[in-house]
């Protein structure tokens, strides 16, 4: 089986794949990089969305043999050094931003995706780029607040406090 | 999924010689291709990688032509295709980030999904589609449901599209795959007019030549009314029946029509 090195989070890594060996099996498997989950296994979920090169995609549906030598980023590196929460991680607590959190690491892999190239997003251009991240728990609302307040924009407050 | 033998070619000629292996088949950015895979709907016994291949990333436009090579993802060609903003627009609205991020021209176009959308905007353009081997024009390219004119082996190098005078191109969302329940493409180049349809006919793209001629004589969206598409070949399925998706086929061609730039 080949041997595939990938930098992953910063650091290199590396596991012998088959080649039919998805990403998402590399990092959960044989990684033990949980936090990237695997929802639909058909591209339409988004939970599994971690970042190649600094772009988003859906690691169920990209060959790790393919990436040999890439740069990787999943949830497990997006928290700060001093492991708090990073400012959307935690813009998704304070908002409600989740609720039985399978789809969180997905979401936030997005939404870091999207604040880098837009870092002040309107609430509509938020939704449109989670169209391939489905929530089945909080009907969004929270998520896109928190993807809006960690961008620095005012939002509601949450009706509970 | 069945294991294959996996090739990472450095070369538009070493994929075309790792193509001439019994069951090789060219992987794009593979967002059709795995899921497919995954289902044991195919089971290439090898996979040529063409996305690593960086001759043929790019986008390019001279003296009216738009060039796209046919491993350039539709991330990209939404973000770099300023020319043809209609192609652009078209690029930026299929699957969802993730997907167009990985997602290749030359990948949808061999595929030719009935209801994928860049089918739409290369024979809506009348685009070439250059392979390793010749240069297909778009109307004899899409043969019919899932099939192309491209013979065994036969790779998808890149893509040159005229660019319209006026371009757009309008997607009915089927939401839960997000590709195209219907989708319109329509094009001016001077005073002739191009309307190609995806999604709705079962034998995969078609240009609709009833709305052609009116809308070469008359470009309005008024120019459509009255005109009907028969509903016999198209698809029907649960998310639509064949009379309402000839419906669609009209209104999304008058609203095209309306919003072309």
């Amino acid at each position: 089986m080949p041997k595939i090195t990938m930098n992953i989070n910063g650091r290199d890594m590396s596991a012998e794949v088959e080649n039919r060996t998805l990403l998402a099996t590399m990092l959960r498997e044989k990684l033990h990089l949980k936090g990237t989950h695997v929802g639909c296994d058909t591209s339409q979920c988004g939970a599994c969305v971690v970042h190649v090169n600094g772009k988003a995609v859906k690691s169920c549906t990209i060959f790790a043999s393919e990436l040999d030598g890439a740069t990787v980023d999943t949830i497990e590196g997006q928290a700060n050094t001093d492991g708090s929460l990073n400012v959307i991680q935690q813009a998704f607590q304070d908002h409600h931003g989740l609720q039985c959190g399978f789809c969180t690491p997905g979401m936030v892999m997005s939404a870091a995706a999207l604040l880098k190239d837009n870092p002040k997003p309107s609430e509509a251009e938020v939704r449109e780029y989670l169209e391939g991240n489905i929530c089945r728990c909080t009907g969004y609302q929270g998520i896109v607040n928190a993807i809006m307040a960690a961008s620095g924009q005012d939002v509601p407050s949450v009706a509970a406090e | 999924m069945y294991d294959f033998d996996l090739v990472l070619p450095a070369s538009v000629a070493e994929a075309a010689a790792a193509m001439k292996a019994d069951g090789a088949q060219a992987l794009g950015g593979g967002q059709t291709l795995l899921p497919t895979m995954k289902q044991r709907l195919a089971s290439p016994e090898v996979l040529v990688n063409l996305s690593g291949l960086s001759e043929l990333v790019g986008v390019s436009s001279a003296s009216g032509t738009l060039s796209v090579g046919g491993a350039t993802t539709h991330a990209q060609v939404a973000s770099e295709a300023s020319d043809f903003p209609g192609l652009a627009d078209l690029a930026n609205h299929i699957g969802d980030p993730a997907v167009r991020n990985r997602g290749t021209i030359g990948g949808s176009l061999a595929n030719n999904d009935p209801a994928a959308c860049y089918p739409a905007g290369a024979l809506g353009a009348g685009a070439t589609i250059v392979t390793d081997k010749r240069e297909i024009s778009a109307d004899d390219f899409f043969v019919d449901l899932f099939e192309t004119a491209l013979e065994e082996g036969e790779i998808v190098t890149g893509v040159n599209f005229p660019i319209p005078d006026v371009s757009n191109y309008q997607k009915f969302v089927q939401p839960a795959s997000r590709f195209a329940l219907v989708g319109v493409f329509v094009a001016r180049f001077g005073s002739t007019v191009r309307v190609a349809v995806t999604g709705a006919s079962n034998g995969g793209v078609f240009r609709w030549s009833d709305a052609e001629a009116a809308l070469s004589k008359d470009f309005s969206a008024d120019a459509v009314n009255g005109l009907a598409i028969a509903a016999d070949d198209l698809i029907a399925d649960l998310h639509g029946s064949a009379e309402y998706r000839a419906h669609l086929i009209g209104v999304l061609t008058r609203r095209a029509v309306q919003a072309a730039s």
